[in-house]
């Protein structure tokens, strides 16, 4: 059924191929690429700036992360560098690494540049120590760059090598804690055009990519060391990247999501008829005084607030499931908990289960709400937090009447995704100033050509 | 826009470039052997092949180019062009003027801030492919908003903008008597490499106007020197929470702090500074954050971005008046490292160029070679006949000199050599131009140079290596 569903609908979607490199140390250190099996010796903390790009701007996902304030804390073990906490500038690039990536970037038909230049992509959300993640463009797709799959050729659009981010072990209330040991093995990306035209295609292209990949003999084995980011769109919608699906079999499921995700928006958009007004946000703290919810209670003893907005004509739609496992709430809670909150309350819910039925009520009542047209969103927080998360919901909700936004989404293990930051823009790249281009020697190169493997 | 003659290109390629009326920062098409690729042609960096097109692609990727026989460069056509070449309207590289129009609030307390570049003020040069040190003081101010809550900068000096490591003399004097002109707590960014010297320079320099040049040092208010390990213009960089700090200490009451000093990461965290004493204070890791260490005392103080301070050092009520710069410094003095196999002969050299002081780093209690072949006793001897002031200090960093536990020393000590207790080579040797820029009689640099006139000698060795 879905395939007739996708005959009809015209769908773009390209994919981007992780894989780490088992190439003895890190991308721009000496230290080893297995992660740590001892505990960690030292805690260092951080903060992360906003940082202008090249062209005078500033990148909107460098943007959010400033907005949300948050502290990083990364782990530091017995093998950690001063590289990789960025106490040190780079050493000069693993050449080990850069040859598998050349020789990958041949095997794929590829251009390669005369001179790779390092550039750093600005990464806030504490993931990379220096603020940016190292990665150079070492091959650029050309007519003769494509995977044949059983539904028609997808063709490559680039390979980068990059380094790995550190591993992210947990967030707490504002604090993201991340373990140095994963941050800075070598990485080669694969990114294909968006010439896929099926889930089933993505799958098959994500597959073949893997094997050639393998046939380099050079590349790690086991969870994690391969992923695959999805960019989508569907007709109408927008470009949404997918990232970090490590499971190959749940790359049919996530494009398959995403497509009824985007259809659905569409369809909620048509159904508001352009015009959507949302009211607040509201302090409602003092509502909520006397409240029979625990949890509410609870935030407000400990000096939390709660706001609330009013989406006019929304009643009923907050349930509405976008993909399967996804209602319409679930995506603006997302929106909340992408700003620090544990989450959101709104009247399509069983406000019963929450003991929040009077509360409501009330609300209505004080602000002249229609109960069968306004639907009311309420976040209970520390008030920082809580205003964030409040403006970041009304924004998105603003946007159900005029488009499906674009935007970075990570994969949840059960084929769905969630908003995570906007989409980054070209302004997040600048040239790493501490390390030279790499002057690529065309001796080497066709020397290069002649030992690549079968593929 | 850039011409293309300014672009660092070859003359071949500039040429190329004038033919097609193609100017750095205008989206172009480049065809070579079949492959077509279109992005903005940046500026040629100095390193590498400068036959070497830099393209950057939408995607943001920058990749070099060989501009070979058979390559074509043209100006691109395609939709994106007006989109991008309206934002390369501006200078590559730079801010958004309408970006650094910001007002200070002025119930805050008055600070003026004197820049001086160094890594403080740099941001990626898209010329040498290195870190830039041309920015404005409101660039980097614009980085760290939080400084509005904190401080009321009245007025941005930038009399020049140096690497720290291209300074001398000189630059301490322009530094000193700007400072000293200010009515208000002074901020100074600069370079890391010598910051210390600076620091010890200026705390000689300055001092308030009702004292003599060979006493104690007090200052009527904080002078607070600042710099980074990381460039403003990374995520990560060091600048905002040294810059915060020093804003903390610059407009506190407490009276420890009018002094000089300088204020940096306490460790790799962005949690804390140390505001440590300008003649006490060395740059001791060439990348770290927490670099500049207070050298066998405490820091004055640990300063944490919310405006907590705790302070280590106890010291009566601020002085009133005003400041003044007492810039006078022979710049005759030079720093000499002994060490096994080293040429005494240079001390000749020195002689014979006309210097009038000298500060040896020994080894160990500051010992130098003297019954080795190549002894330094006879040169010493003979400099300091001629009228040199020798002072000694000791390479271990930490640590008091000491003129007389073994034979060797006493020697040197015999010769006319002095023994500066545990002052810092680096600041002995800044301390010596100013003391011979006040006198050259022998006795009196002796006993200004053994006398603390503002805590470069500590009165007693504590246990403390931080």
């Amino acid at each position: 059924m879905l395939k007739a569903v996708f005959g009809v609908i015209n769908m773009k979607c390209g994919i981007e191929i992780h894989q780490r490199l088992a190439v003895g140390h890190k991308l721009f250190c000496n230290c080893p690429c297995e992660l740590s099996e001892q505990k960690p010796t030292q805690t260092i903390k951080r903060r992360m700036r906003v940082t202008m790009g090249e062209l005078g701007g500033i990148d909107p996902a460098a943007a959010y992360e400033i907005i949300r304030g948050r502290e990083y804390k990364y782990l530091v073990f017995p093998e950690t560098c001063f590289v990789e906490s960025d106490d040190e500038p780079p050493r000069p690039v693993n050449n080990d690494a850069l040859e598998v990536a050349l020789k990958v970037a041949l095997m794929c038909n590829c251009n390669i540049p005369d001179e790779i230049h390092i550039m750093r992509k600005t990464v806030l959300d504490g993931s990379n120590t220096s603020g940016f993640q190292r990665t150079m463009l070492v091959g650029i797709g050309t007519e003769n760059s494509y995977i044949d799959t059983s539904e028609g050729k997808v063709r490559i659009k680039d390979i980068n090598l990059e380094e790995e981010s550190a591993g992210i072990v947990e967030e707490t209330d504002g604090l993201v804690t991340y373990r140095l040991d994963r941050l800075g093995i070598p990485l080669i990306e694969i990114g294909t055009k968006a010439d896929i035209k099926s889930p089933s295609q993505a799958k098959e292209v994500a597959l073949k990519l893997g094997w050639l990949l393998r046939s380099t003999g050079k590349v790690m084995r086991g969870i994690g060391t391969i992923r695959q980011d999805i960019n989508i769109s569907v007709e109408g919608g927008a470009r949404v990247e997918i990232k970090g699906v490590q499971e190959l079999d749940l790359i049919e499921d996530i494009a398959k999501n995403e497509i009824a995700r985007q259809q659905k928006l569409l369809d909620i958009k048509k159904f508001l008829g352009g015009s959507l007004s949302v009211l607040g946000p509201y302090d409602v703290t003092e509502n909520f005084a006397g409240t029979k919810c625990k949890l509410i209670g609870s935030t407000i003893k400990s000096g939390g607030v709660v706001l609330a907005v009013v989406a006019k004509g929304l009643v009923g739609l907050l349930k509405t499931e976008l993909c399967p496992g996804k209602t319409l709430g679930r995506e603006l809670a997302d929106y909340a908990k992408a700003h620090g909150c544990k989450g959101l309350i709104h009247t399509d819910e069983d406000l019963e289960k929450y003991s929040l039925v009077e509360d409501f009520e009330k609300l209505y009542e004080k602000y002249n709400l229609n109960k069968l047209y306004d639907a009311i969103i309420i976040i209970a927080e520390r008030r920082d937090v809580a205003e964030r998360a409040i403006k970041a919901v009304a924004s998105r909700i603003k946007l159900l009447s005029e488009r499906v936004p674009e935007e970075t989404r990570v994969a949840n293990l059960d084929g769905t995704t969630r908003y995570t930051r906007p989409l980054p823009g070209g302004e997040r790249m600048y040239p790493e100033t501490d390390l030279p281009p790499i002057v690529i020697d065309k001796d080497y190169l066709h020397a290069l050509a002649r030992k690549l493997p079968e593929s | 826009m850039a011409k293309a003659k300014d672009s660092g290109y070859s003359e071949r390629l500039v040429r190329a470039l004038s033919h097609g009326r193609i100017e750095i920062g205008q989206r172009v098409r480049i065809e070579k052997a079949g492959c077509v690729l279109e992005g903005i042609l940046m500026p040629r960096i100095e390193a590498g092949d400068r036959d070497c097109l830099i393209i950057k692609l939408d995607s943001g990727y920058n990749v070099g180019i060989r501009f070979e026989a058979g390559t074509k460069i043209s100006k691109a056509l395609t939709p994106e062009v007006k989109r991008i070449e309206a934002e390369s309207k501006i200078e590559l590289g730079k801010i958004k003027e309408s970006f650094l129009k910001f007002e200070w609030d002025p119930t805050k307390p008055k600070v003026s801030l004197i820049a001086t570049g160094g890594t403080i003020a740099s941001r990626v040069d898209y010329k040498t492919g290195g870190v830039y040190m041309l920015m404005r003081p409101e660039e980097f101010l614009y980085n760290v908003p939080e400084l509005r809550e904190i401080v009321n900068i009245t007025e941005i000096i930038n009399p020049f903008n140096k690497a720290s490591e291209d300074m001398d003399s000189d630059d301490w004097k322009v530094i000193a008597k700007t400072t000293s002109k200010s009515k208000n707590p002074v901020i100074i960014t600069h370079g890391t490499d010598t910051l210390h010297f600076t620091a010890a320079a200026l705390s000689f320099m300055l001092r308030s106007k009702s004292e003599k040049w060979d006493e104690t040092h007090t200052l009527p208010l904080p002078v607070v020197l600042v710099g980074a390990q990381r460039s403003s213009d990374r995520g990560s960089s060091d600048a905002a929470l040294n810059l915060i700090c020093a804003s903390r200490i610059a407009v506190s009451k407490i009276s420890a702090l009018a002094q000089v000093g300088i204020c940096m990461h306490a460790s790799e965290s962005d949690e804390k500074c140390y505001f440590i004493r300008g003649t006490r204070v060395r740059k001791m890791h060439t990348s770290r954050r927490d670099t500049f260490r207070p050298i066998g005392e405490l820091p004055i103080a640990e300063v944490w971005p919310d405006g907590k301070i705790l302070v280590h050092e106890e010291k009566g009520e601020r002085k009133g008046g005003a400041m003044i710069a007492d810039t006078k410094f022979d710049k005759k003095v030079a720093i000499l490292k002994a060490y096994p196999g080293s040429e005494p002969r240079m001390l000749r050299f020195l002689v014979k160029e006309g210097y009038n002081g000298i500060i040896i780093e020994g080894t160990g209690f500051g010992h130098v070679p003297t019954f080795a072949k190549k002894s330094w006793i006879d040169e010493i001897s003979r400099a300091i006949k001629s009228g040199l002031f020798i002072g000694i200090t000791s390479q271990t960093i930490y640590g008091r000199t000491n003129p007389y536990v073994y034979r060797n020393l006493r020697i040197l000590n015999e010769c006319g050599a002095v023994h500066l207790e545990d002052m810092l080579t680096e600041v002995a040797y800044v301390k010596l131009g100013y003391v011979l820029g006040h006198t050259k009689k022998f006795e009196k640099v002796k006993e200004v140079m053994l006398k603390p006139l503002a805590g470069e000698i500590t009165r007693c060795s504590r246990q403390f290596l931080v």
